[in-house]
């Protein structure tokens, strides 16, 4: 049993000693290098897809070891919490230690000044200056005064205040991971495009385990204007989006609502397509193309499931490219200056109804079949198919990409990082110092003096504060 | 203001920072005082008095030779001069680039490396006119800025351009210039902790490598110390760096912290120091490791100045490389 508790006392305090803790930290750097160099599921799951079509046989080992979600893999948590165990080991003693040391008043003189780093003899002790320092006035049986004096408890103050507040961000994280929430979607512009927050409306999102789909802040947005400016080089100069008439956010200024932040991410065109088959039945349709490059060269498709009645292989889809200022089969600037659409006409069976989830910016082909070749139409334009139906090209509408956010983790995090700030500095700078000085009943006065950290500038303080009569260190 | 900046400013920053490199190099060959003179001296004084071999433990020389008031100039004055000009036309080069782009100079790689070789330039000077025992580490000093400053020449010199909306935000002047600050006295202080090994190294009878110089370089414990100083200065700036991005980053991109690849690094490096300023305050961890974990330190923050541009697709790509 006494072994047993010698190993786990002999474990604790190998835990909690200096080197582990910096072979931990270290660890921690190390361990986050991967998450710089493999991509990473939180910040692009499309680049690690893109890795498994690159290393088809490295990818799946990889992936079972986390290594594309390298801040949420185990291995990584087990460095972190041990080094935060190994921090509470090291930080709770030395709180204990510190509180004894500021209830407690300084130490008694040592009996002999000669054997601390610097003494001196005291021809006047009316000048010693002790003004800012924590003293105690001692006076022993023989007749001998003594006054301890120290200064600096702020250090260890600021210490045990940095490494308590990284406690209180690694809480603040949590509670973010476990209570926060995201939700991504585009948004085009127009009445029957708005939405209102949940979660069958968003494109993608993540919920922290503690978050019920029903707890959402209920909002409703519609996007009502989006404005953006370029310079004659495509380069932008600033966007703006304004939703239900009087909200604008843009980049840097998200709109803050209550229960969460809506974040301007992208925009785009989106093409207003009107349909009219050879019957003469007519379907409109507004489709977000996705931006290829800077100029907004955007691709997408229009999909027309209800054209040419119930035959589904006669359903219509076009898909092409949409260029705000049409180029060499390219947008030459991300206004619409001369606006194209280069379109291909597809007939058959969109496959939409079987149920797997497709995605809306590109056609299932297996059913289609072309039909010749593509067709630019500038705005207005009607293209009139082997078949008589028609393709109108109406205009464009803007479309913003948005991210709905909600961390409540980020106030306490927030105050953590806010105190270590504050105990850094303290810590770093602050200079633990002791100074004694003892008047003897002859008449003769000495003083001695302890910096107890490292502090070169203790020999200019101790003279300051001795009034040092001629040079006797000892050091 | 452009040309004038982009063509002929930098260059003449560049080539002043070489002189003055050069300069320092002539000083520890051939100065006045020269070291290697003296260590001759003091070899042939050893040999002569015919003891046992003695390993030179002292530092390599004492404030009050330094300043020994002399007729002429010596080549560590003309070289800290040199360095003096080449800080000059830095500053110029980064205010007229300033003055064009109607902007802070840090936009992009090439303005932001600028502004942090310039910071350091600006914290060496200061360093040398406190501490004149130090100014030897001038040459380490002008080492890194010729290659950094060239390397923003010849490879991410971009022509002015507006900023990206992503960086017009008061938090963009707050975050880089904490971050750019912080970078520079990291610089000297790395700088100092390389003068460090070398000469304690020196100091142990280590005689492979590199280490030989280190009997050039001011005594041991002084340089240690100015390089503890400018860690210890530097890392709470840092922080402060990194929560004024996290601050940003928060209004930008809906998130404080994303293990961004940028991030990822500024973590890294904050880890390293953190871990540097432990080791600094253990009694039992030497000196010299703490100062391999300092040059670590700095091999971190290259990597995320350099490596993450050019290597990594990230957040922090608004400039290109």
């Amino acid at each position: 049993m006494s072994g047993v508790l010698a190993f786990l006392r002999n474990s604790w305090r190998q835990l909690t000693s200096m080197r582990t803790a910096l072979t931990l930290l270290f660890l921690l750097a190390v361990a986050a290098i991967p998450g710089s160099v493999l991509p990473q599921r939180s910040v692009s799951a499309e680049n690690v897809a893109g890795y498994f079509r690159v290393h088809p046989d490295l990818a799946p080992v990889l992936d079972r070891l986390g290594f594309f979600e390298v801040f949420a893999a185990p291995w990584f948590a087990a460095i972190y919490l041990l080094l935060f165990t190994s921090l509470v080991g090291c930080v709770v003693p030395r709180l204990a230690d510190h509180v004894r040391a500021l209830l407690r008043p300084p130490p008694a003189a040592p009996a002999r000044f000669e054997r601390l780093p610097f003494h001196t003899v005291v021809e006047d002790p009316e000048t010693v200056n002790f003004k800012g320092w924590r003293k105690l006035k001692r006076e022993l049986p023989d007749g001998t005064v003594t006054v301890s004096a120290e200064k600096g408890y702020l250090k260890e103050t600021g210490n045990l205040l940095f490494h308590s507040s990284l406690l209180v961000i690694l809480v603040g994280v949590g509670i973010g991971a476990q209570w926060g929430w995201h939700a991504n979607r585009l948004l085009v512009q127009g009445p029957e495009q708005a939405f209102c927050n949940s979660l069958q409306q968003f494109d993608e999102y993540g919920l922290g385990p503690m978050v019920d789909p029903g707890d959402l802040p209920p909002f409703c947005l519609e996007l009502t204007g989006f404005e953006a400016s370029f310079l004659d080089n495509g380069i932008p100069k600033w966007f703006e989006a304004e939703v239900n008439g009087d909200r604008k956010f843009r980049v840097n200024h998200p709109l803050r609502l209550d229960g969460a932040s809506v974040y301007l991410l992208g925009h785009g065109y989106a093409p207003i397509l009107k349909y009219t088959d050879a019957a003469g039945k007519s379907q409109t349709t507004v489709s977000p193309f996705l931006p290829l490059d800077g100029m907004l060269t955007s691709e997408g498709v229009a999909a027309f499931p209800d054209a040419n009645g119930s035959d589904k292989a006669k359903q219509m889809g076009f898909e092409g490219l949409y260029l705000p200022t049409a180029g060499m089969g390219r947008s030459n600037h991300p206004e619409e200056r001369d606006p194209a659409l280069m379109l291909m006409a597809y007939r058959g069976d969109l496959g939409l109804d079987v149920g797997i989830s497709e995605s809306v910016y590109q056609l299932n082909k297996e059913k289609l079949t072309r039909l010749g070749d593509a067709k630019m139409l500038k705005k207005g334009d009607t293209w009139t198919l082997d078949d008589g139906s028609k393709l109108e090209f109406l205009g464009t509408k803007q479309w913003i990409t948005i991210s709905i956010r909600h961390d409540p983790g980020e106030p306490i995090v927030l105050a953590g990082v806010a105190l270590l700030l504050v105990g850094l500095p303290m810590s770093l700078y602050g200079k633990r110092r002791r100074v004694w000085l003892r008047l003897n009943p002859d008449g003769t006065a000495e003083a001695g003096g302890l910096p107890r950290t490292d502090y070169p500038g203790f020999e200019d303080e101790f003279k300051k504060v001795t009034q040092w009569p001629r040079s006797q260190t000892t050091s | 203001m452009a040309a004038l900046s982009d063509n002929v400013l930098i260059t003449i920053t560049v080539l002043a920072y070489l002189v003055a490199m050069l300069l320092h190099s002539a000083d520890y060959a051939f100065g006045r005082q020269s070291h290697i003179a003296k260590a001759a001296v003091r070899e042939r004084e050893l040999v002569g008095a015919g003891g046992p071999p003695v390993v030179e433990k002292a530092g390599g020389f004492l404030i009050g030779q330094e300043i020994k008031p002399r007729a002429k100039l010596s080549m560590l004055q003309i070289a800290l001069g040199a360095t003096v000009l080449a800080g000059a036309a830095h500053l110029a080069t980064v205010v007229t680039r300033a003055l064009a782009a109607e902007r802070m100079p840090w936009g992009n790689m090439y303005e932001f490396v600028l502004t942090v070789t310039l910071l350091g330039t600006l914290v060496w000077l200061a360093v040398a006119i406190v501490k004149p025992e130090v100014r030897h580490l001038g040459l380490f000093v002008v080492l890194v800025q010729v290659l950094l400053t060239g390397v923003a020449q010849i490879v991410l010199q971009k022509p002015i351009g507006p900023l990206v909306p992503a960086l017009d935000s008061y938090w963009f002047v707050i975050h880089v210039a904490s971050v750019a600050t912080a970078s520079a006295l990291f610089l000297v202080g790395f700088a100092a902790s390389l003068m460090y090994l070398l000469r304690s190294g020196y100091d142990k009878g280590k005689r492979g490598g590199l280490y030989p110089y280190g009997r050039l370089f001011a005594n041991a414990e002084t340089v240690e110390r100015l390089s503890f100083r400018m860690h210890a200065f530097a890392f709470p700036i840092w922080t402060f760096g990194v929560t004024a991005g996290a601050i940003w980053a928060e209004a930008a991109w809906g998130r404080y912290w994303g293990w961004d690849p940028k991030e990822t690094w500024a973590f890294i490096s904050w880890i390293v120091y953190a871990g540097y300023l432990h080791a600094r305050a253990t009694p039992s961890i030497s000196r010299r490791a703490a100062a391999w974990i300092a040059v670590i330190g700095w091999a971190t923050m290259l990597m995320n100045l350099f490596g993450v541009n050019i290597f990594f697709e990230g957040l922090h790509s608004y400039g290109g490389v």
